[in-house]
């Protein structure tokens, strides 16, 4: 269970972050196009090692990325918009993935990969999960300033650096890194929503980027450890428990959020002067 | 509207390269109207632009058709014409954000990557959680890079710009709270940061108040006065008039471009509109382009 939260934490320090500038960038559908995309490289792992952790990754990543960039290329080169491209890749993606699985395993060994393991992360799978939260928070900060021009002025970014495109690709070089490491913990479909759960919670309680990864952060840890003790007490799978509490926190938001929130809405509030 | 120089080499004497007077920005600092405060000196040659037969378009279309001529440096330009005569594509063309069809964009004594460009409102994310400083102080871009950061002295410009533009307390607010009329005069407080030779501005008085126009061309006007070549594209023919000695009057091909009084003719006028209502989209390939 100790463990499990640690894995869970970890997973949680990468994703929270991510998806705020996922949701900023109006992308928040992206982190769910991208957990599928991974899926034709996890299953072929699968095909070649079984259950390994490693292996399962490293095809996850490969795919991953692999569509990531296909879509990149495709929405600077064509007409097509990044959603539409994305939409196009992933959905090949997925289908491959799909025959992949089915042609040696059950449902059973596909519901591991959608779902994951929480409960039975080793010490290597640990170990993944806290190199890719290492290397996730250095990453944004570094690449923060460019990320905030491309989200309120893509065109300034342009003029003023060429770095717009290797940024852009890092950025989503580590949605896919944490999606890929969000599967060993909670299963690719549940990764996503400890990415945007959270970004969207926070968007509703802070006016900053910099309160929105703060909130983000403590709403996905309270989803992490509150969703643990539900799966745990209630005997339910952990990432469903997670993603579910995390909602939770989320409708629980949109009702209570100061300024933003529904009952703010029909709340008297008294006004200043300028 | 200057001739385009040959590939060779500039007529340098004619086009005026010119080393700027006002080095000294202290003597900016402190004036507390609008349009008065702190203006970044230039400390180097002032750009010019010329295009050498250039059409810029999408999907082989030309929304700009074989467009020749140069903004000499210094200089002060007014890009009109008709809704979909090419004017903002025109200004994206000369900031390489859109690739030219045919010609090319030739800079001289700047680059277009030091260059500073407003786009029009409607392309900037207003919502992003972002305050004024913030966004200000991205005009500092080449001096903060990806990672430096906002030191006492660079916040204190910061703040300079601000007070130019009569945001002085506006520091910390959020952008997403600010009027149509004060988030253009935040993005003029970017401008006057970037410190740029040449300046674009694409429809920078739009939907804006008479008196944030004042100011604002008050702003503009000492940029250009500073040396720096400013073009605007506008739909304002009167503020052209008055305030604006060049003009291109752009109708997807070039209908006139000089002296403003000698532009803004009635003939031209109706020129430009003939030219827009006569436009082909079926069009066969253009013969100049395919020689």
């Amino acid at each position: 269970m100790r463990r499990a939260l640690a894995g869970c934490l970890f997973v949680a320090i990468g994703c929270a972050p991510i998806g705020v500038f996922l949701l900023l960038r109006r992308m928040s559908l992206m982190g769910d196009a991208m957990s599928h995309a991974i899926l034709p490289g996890a299953a072929v792992g699968f095909l070649l090692a079984g259950m390994s952790v490693s292996v399962l990754s490293l095809g996850g990543l490969a795919a991953g990325l692999a569509v990531a960039l296909a879509a990149g290329v495709t929405t600077r080169t064509t007409i097509l918009r990044e959603d539409a491209s994305l939409a196009a890749f992933y959905l090949i993606s997925l289908a491959l993935g799909v025959v992949l699985v089915s042609l040696k395993g059950s449902n059973v060994d596909l519901l591991h990969v959608l779902f994951g393991t929480v409960l039975a992360l080793d010490d290597s799978a640990l170990l993944l999960l806290a190199g890719i939260a290492a290397l996730t928070l250095p990453l944004l900060i570094l690449i923060r300033r460019p990320l905030v021009i491309e989200c309120f002025d893509p065109s300034f970014l342009r003029v003023v650096s060429g770095c717009g495109p290797v940024v852009h690709m890092v950025f989503l070089a580590l949605v896919v890194l944490n999606l890929v490491g969000g599967f060993q913990a909670l299963g690719t479909l549940m990764a996503v929503g400890l990415m945007m759960l959270p970004a969207t919670t926070a968007r509703l309680w802070a006016r900053t980027l910099g309160g929105m990864i703060g909130v983000s952060l403590l709403t996905a840890f309270a989803a992490s450890y509150l969703g643990l003790l539900f799966s745990y007490h209630a005997t339910l799978p952990s990432g469903p428990a997670i993603v579910l509490t995390a909602g939770m926190l989320l409708i629980l938001s949109l009702f209570l959020a100061p300024h933003r929130g529904l009952f703010s809405r029909y709340w008297a509030h008294s006004h200043l002067e300028g | 509207m200057v001739a385009p120089p040959s590939r060779r080499g500039l007529r340098r004497d004619s086009f005026g390269q010119r080393w700027l007077n006002h080095h000294d920005k202290n003597a900016f600092a402190g004036a507390s109207s609008v349009g008065g405060g702190m203006i970044t000196p230039l400390g180097e040659i002032a750009g010019s632009i010329f295009l050498h037969d250039l059409t810029l378009g999408y999907e082989r279309h030309p929304a700009v058709h074989h467009l020749s001529g140069g903004f000499a440096a210094g200089s002060l330009t007014a890009v009109v014409g008709p809704n979909g005569a090419g004017k903002s594509t025109l200004l994206k063309g000369m900031m390489g954000l859109l690739r030219p069809l045919a010609g090319r964009v030739d800079w001289r004594g700047t680059i277009a990557r030091h260059a500073a460009y407003l786009p029009q409102q409607a392309e900037l994310e207003r919502d992003f959680p972002i305050t004024v400083e913030g966004v200000v102080s991205l005009g500092l871009w080449h001096q903060l890079g990806l990672w430096r950061p906002l030191t006492a002295s660079l916040r204190k410009q910061v703040q300079e710009a601000l007070a130019t533009v009569g945001l002085a307390s506006f520091a910390k607010r959020e952008v997403s709270s600010l009027s149509g009329g004060q988030f253009q005069r935040m993005l003029f407080a970017r401008m006057i940061l970037q410190g740029a030779s040449v300046i674009l501005l694409d429809e920078p008085f739009t939907a804006i108040d008479h008196r944030t126009i004042e100011d604002l061309l008050a702003v503009m006007d000492r940029l250009h006065r500073e040396g720096r070549t400013v073009v605007a594209v506008l739909h304002d023919l009167d503020l052209v008039r008055h305030r604006f000695p060049q003009t291109l009057l752009l109708a997807r091909e070039l209908v006139a471009w000089g002296p403003t009084a000698d532009v803004l003719t009635t003939n031209n006028l109706k020129r430009a509109q003939a030219l827009q209502e006569a436009w082909d989209e079926q069009a066969p390939v253009c013969a100049r382009g395919a020689a």
